[in-house]
């Protein structure tokens, strides 16, 4: 059991790293557009999992995609505040339900699934773009960024997680 | 000591967070203001493999252009070949050529981020280092940042940290070739050009004489639209470029034969100051 949750957490790490640089690095939609589709990994990781091999994992996930990109540390810092985070935002999100042993994304509403996901993207990506831009002056080139690419990654985030979720679990 | 090892143990989770984060952030700021770091970025031998690999598969999409492009090349270089009508032969002894040129090929490009970075085919293999430029058919593209073996990374002039030396075609006056309004990819901002010069929209710009990495008079795109800058001496010019920075196939880095002499010269002089 241990062993198939590993591995598929190590397989969606390979898949979604190559997934982001081979496509969504490229897409350039409307010109900036690249839609940071490895946020599912967070999305997807399992709750019950100690948490420091999770914010280790999230910080070599942020590097190999900086590495790739050549945007080197904005990801990974990014990827590990979000880590860091996502208890919160799970607490905020789920209520106190999900420090029960049965919780399951899957059980949860599709509201939830839906609040979570946006929330986890929009501080990613606002942390992203303070990072890559860095200045006050363009505080609105933030914004807009946050924004536009923010959109475009929670509708493909939405659909690869609907066309990907596991009934069977 | 109990209750350090106490807190230690109570706030371990927030502590690595910390650190991963100084880690990165160190990384970020380093990368804002040096040469990136030797290994961590897309030359290297891993990410360079899986791009060649991804770029095999996408540039038979484009094959048909590329010929276009190339025959395009062809013709222009054999209309100057033949009106040049003797062919001296000191442009063939390689004992008096300044540049010599190496053939490439992009392997992945970017151009909407802050710092816009090309990785390309060729690395130290083909004696390719530091500070190199690298230029297109139609114009300039960037300067070798970090090299590997069999890759490198080029600094596109699409990025905030370029600063090429260019200057308007036919006159003397040069300035800096920058990157300031970074969401328009087809547009760079030319600076320092002082305002008694006679511009008119149109103009073309090309590269100066006063840069050891790029030859002269390589073209770099026409004046789109110009305005007096904050201090009212000197023009801030939008110059539309003549490549496409989005479509980028084959490219020619220039190996400077006489850089090292150059930089030393200077090196020199700075120090007898």
């Amino acid at each position: 059991m241990i062993n198939s949750t590993s591995f598929l957490i190590v397989l969606r790490f390979i898949l979604l790293v190559l997934l982001q640089v081979l496509v969504f690095n490229k897409l350039n939609f409307f010109g900036y557009i690249n839609p940071m589709i490895y946020i599912l990994f967070l999305y997807w990781y399992p709750i019950k999992q100690n948490r420091t091999t999770f914010i280790i994992l999230c910080f070599f996930l942020g590097l190999c995609v900086d590495i790739f990109s050549d945007t080197l540390a904005i990801n990974a810092a990014t990827t590990v505040t979000i880590a860091y985070l996502r208890p919160t935002i799970m607490r905020f999100v789920f209520g106190v339900n999900y420090e029960f042993q049965s919780f399951k994304l899957n059980n949860s509403t599709k509201a939830q699934q839906f609040t979570f996901l946006a929330l986890l993207i929009i501080i990613h990506h606002l942390a992203y773009f303070t990072l890559e831009i860095f200045s006050i002056s363009n505080s609105l080139l933030i914004l807009q960024k946050t924004l536009t690419v923010g959109v475009s990654t929670l509708i493909l985030g939405i659909l690869f997680s609907t066309l990907f979720s596991s009934k069977k679990e | 000591m109990q209750q350090i090892i106490n807190f230690l143990i109570r706030y371990k989770i927030f502590l690595l967070y910390l650190f991963l984060l100084l880690i990165s952030c160190i990384f970020t700021f380093q990368s804002h203001s040096y040469h990136q770091s030797k290994f961590l970025n897309s030359s290297n031998y891993i990410s360079g493999s899986i791009y060649t690999f991804s770029d095999n598969v996408t540039s038979y999409f484009g094959l048909r252009e590329e010929n276009n492009k190339l025959v395009e090349e062809n013709k222009r270089l054999r209309d100057k070949l033949f009106n040049n009508v003797v062919l001296s032969p000191s442009l063939i002894d390689s004992t008096t050529i300044d540049y010599e040129v190496v053939r490439g090929r992009v392997i992945n490009n970017s151009y909407a981020d802050q710092r816009n970075y090309i990785t390309i085919n060729k690395g130290k293999n083909d004696s390719i280092v530091q500070d190199m430029g690298v230029i297109t058919d139609k114009g300039i593209l960037g300067i070798v940042e970090n090299t590997s073996d069999k890759f490198s990374t080029v600094q596109s002039i699409l990025s905030d940290k370029s600063n090429i030396n260019a200057k308007i075609k036919n006159s003397n006056h040069f300035g800096s070739l920058v990157w300031e309004n970074t969401t328009d990819y087809n547009v760079v901002q030319l600076i320092d050009i002082p305002r008694l010069v006679p511009l008119t929209i149109g103009d073309t710009i090309v590269t100066g004489a006063m840069s050891s990495i790029f030859p002269e008079n390589i073209p770099i795109g026409t004046i789109k639209r110009f305005d007096l800058d904050n201090s009212k001496s000197f023009y801030f010019i939008d110059v539309e470029l003549f490549n496409d920075m989005t479509n980028i196939g084959y490219i020619y880095i220039i190996r400077n034969l006489n850089r090292k002499e150059v930089l030393e010269l200077e090196a020199e002089t700075e120090a007898n100051d």
